[in-house]
């Protein structure tokens, strides 16, 4: 029996195991209107990529543990010093000095407010979220830009308070671990295995 | 708050004059299943030799390098399509180069080519751009899309792009629009408008004759937008030829149009919408700073700029393309435009970027009529028409090819050819269109100068070309 493709790191090599791609042969496209000659050829593929999060897998790594990781630049020869980023970045982008990173999980609880946002009624193959989609834009007190995310219970508007949600349960290690709620709302309204 | 230093900031200055000699596309569809990508390729060629009179061939011979725009390998399954197509072109063995900036490729692709004709070091460039976007169903081409976002913080969010840049239409329509019915039917009117101009265009993917209301009961895609509001997903090529003067006057020895001079800038921005920060607005000629002072409170929520109502990238290409060429007032110094409408509300908002309007104002200029070919209020020839291809909403939108078509467009226009090529007979029964028994001439009459916007998602990348006839600069040594 076949095992789906699994990666591990050692010696900070990649090390594989199980299938990354499965055969499968491609179909002839025919041109029903041309007597059913020959136009094209399917192309089936299915493939696993690896992919590396770098220094940004302290924040993914720190979603699933129901904590909010932001980076700020502590560079004292950086004319934009103590500037604060969410989407969390390694490097400050004006004086590009590593940042540092630091828990804002407080912060966003009693700050975060929905900036601009968007009820999306359709959605690109592999999606994983439930539709109408509704991304929101979230801006923090003394954060200099502005996270991208969804929120997962109610109906979003511009300037709605808003707190944190974390997928401790079964995390997925993606962006998707974090969702956000109306403040005000109770634990057993999230969905299944969130908590703030 | 960031800000710019002088040396980012000073204006390019081109060490030669570049001369656009001619132009060609082939038709734009949804699918073209009986033809690979080679073949529209040679198509669009083709025309740009029979437009100055020339065998391909011949053409071929004063060509010295290539620049092809094409942005989504992952949609053909094939890396260096380039090469392919520089060999169906028979154009080995010289040198040739693929160039990428999402929506923005078309125009990237003829800013790399000025750039080299500019310098010295080719006579003459060919810049082709393509896109094959059939070869997947739409649901894996929305998943291939959103993949030019951010794929660890955007993408996983329902893989469709669509939403990510409609959170900044949202913003603009609460923000700008004040959601109010009679913006919402301001953006209907450019769908219709450009769906209807598209009827006229026999390269058009999607000619339509709607009505406002069409539009307002078309399906929602993300509120605001419905689908009416969207631009198409195409494919097909286009080219343009650039050169150096000398090699402009040769090739055109039997051309019935002169060539004109050509200019590309080009400007950037974040490609997550997230990471924008806070900074004053760049001015462009013919704007103060004090009139943007109040902004926040004549429509609170727009204090931030560029937040999320407005493309810094456009702003700074069309800032750097102004100064370059001497515009101080867009409206009164060009003559006919073509904006990037991936969608209506983008429309709106290029105006402001542009300069054409101050921003929050970028409706007006649709209300005031002036961006029609005729005033449908006054019925005298719009002021400065946009999109009268049809733009991407109703013309086409095959991402590598979309800034070229722009400027093939505008070309016309500078030619005087606009009719010739788009009422031409011929033309339309060899696409297998109908043409339209009520079809218009759209030449703007004594056109002399225009603009292309070529923009790239939320506004990563967004170039600003220029096109002038030679015998009416702004500035003689731009």
């Amino acid at each position: 029996m076949s095992m789906s493709g699994q990666v591990s790191v050692k010696d900070n090599k990649y090390k594989i195991k199980g299938d990354f791609h499965h055969l499968e042969l491609g179909q002839p496209i025919r041109n029903a209107d041309d007597d059913w000659h020959l136009l094209g050829i399917t192309n089936p593929r299915t493939m696993i990529h690896m992919h590396s999060y770098g220094g940004e897998a302290v924040f993914f790594e720190s979603l699933s543990q129901g904590k909010l990781m932001a980076a700020r630049c502590d560079n004292g020869k950086c004319e934009n010093k103590g500037s604060i980023y969410q989407p969390f970045r390694t490097i400050c982008p004006d004086c590009l000095v590593k940042m540092t990173p630091f828990d804002m999980t407080d912060l966003a609880k009693k700050t975060a407010k929905i900036h601009t946002f968007m009820v999306c009624e359709r959605s690109g193959a592999f999606n994983l979220l439930d539709k109408p989609i509704k991304f929101i834009n979230i801006e923090f007190d003394g954060v200099c830009t502005i996270l991208f995310s969804y929120l997962a219970v109610g109906e979003p508007k511009m300037g709605m308070r808003v707190v944190p949600i974390f997928q401790k349960k079964d995390p997925t290690y993606t962006i998707l671990d974090l969702a956000w709620v109306p403040e005000g709302t109770k634990a057993d309204q999230l969905p299944r295995g969130f908590s703030f | 708050m960031i800000k710019f230093s002088d040396k980012q900031l000073a204006i390019p200055k081109l060490m030669r004059p570049v001369y656009l000699v001619t132009a060609g596309q082939s038709k734009f569809d949804r699918a073209f299943p009986d033809k690979r990508t080679e073949e529209l390729c040679v198509d669009a060629l083709v025309q740009a030799a029979e437009m100055i009179n020339m065998s391909p061939a011949e053409l071929k011979s004063y060509i010295h390098t290539c620049y092809y725009g094409h942005f989504a390998d992952h949609f053909g399954d094939q890396l260096l399509g380039e090469a392919l197509i520089h060999d169906r072109l028979g154009l080995d063995p010289l040198g040739n180069c693929g160039v990428k900036t999402g929506g923005a490729t078309g125009g990237t692709t003829l800013w790399e080519g000025v750039k080299a004709v500019a310098s010295g070091y080719s006579n003459c460039v060919l810049c082709m751009g393509w896109e094959r976007m059939d070869e997947v169903p739409t649901d894996e081409g929305n998943f291939y899309i959103s993949c030019a976002a951010d794929k660890d913080w955007e993408g996983p969010m329902g893989h469709i792009y669509t939403g990510y840049y409609a959170v900044m239409a949202q913003k603009y329509w609460q923000v700008f629009g004040k959601q109010e019915d009679s913006f919402r039917k301001t953006m209907a009117e450019i769908a219709v408008k450009h769906h209807g101009y598209a009827r006229m265009n026999p390269y058009a993917h999607a000619p339509m004759k709607i009505t406002v209301d069409d539009v307002l009961k078309s399906p929602v895609v993300a509120f605001p937008l419905r689908a009416l509001d969207c631009c198409v997903m195409s494919v097909g090529a286009a080219c343009g030829i650039l050169c150096d003067e000398e090699t402009a006057m040769k090739l055109s020895k039997n051309s019935p149009h002169k060539p004109l001079r050509i200019w590309v800038t080009a400007g950037s921005h974040t490609l997550r919408a997230a990471d924008r920060r806070d900074m004053e607005i760049p001015l462009l000629p013919n704007e103060t700073k004090d009139q943007y002072k109040d902004l926040g409170k004549k429509f609170p929520g727009g204090e931030r700029y560029p937040g999320f109502t407005g493309f810094l990238a456009a702003r700074m290409a069309a800032y750097y393309a102004y100064n370059q060429v001497g515009i101080k007032d867009p409206t009164e110094d060009l003559d006919v435009i073509e904006l990037h409408d991936a969608f209506t509300i983008s429309d709106i908002q290029t105006y402001e970027d542009i300069g054409v309007r101050p921003y929050g104002y970028g409706r007006d200029y649709v209300e005031s009529g002036d961006c029609y070919h005729t005033n449908p209020k006054t019925g005298k020839p719009g002021k400065l028409p946009s999109n009268l291809s049809g733009g991407l909403i109703g013309c086409m939108h095959s991402v590598g090819a979309t800034g070229i078509m722009q400027v093939f467009e505008i070309a016309c226009h500078l030619w005087n050819r606009w009719a010739e090529v788009h009422g031409d007979e011929k033309r339309w029964k060899a696409f297998g269109r109908q043409k339209p028994s009520d079809w218009t001439d759209l030449q703007v009459k004594g056109a002399k100068r225009a603009l292309a916007i070529s923009h790239a998602g939320v506004g990563s990348h967004v170039t600003c070309t220029i096109l002038q006839n030679p015998d009416h600069l702004i500035k003689k040594d731009a």
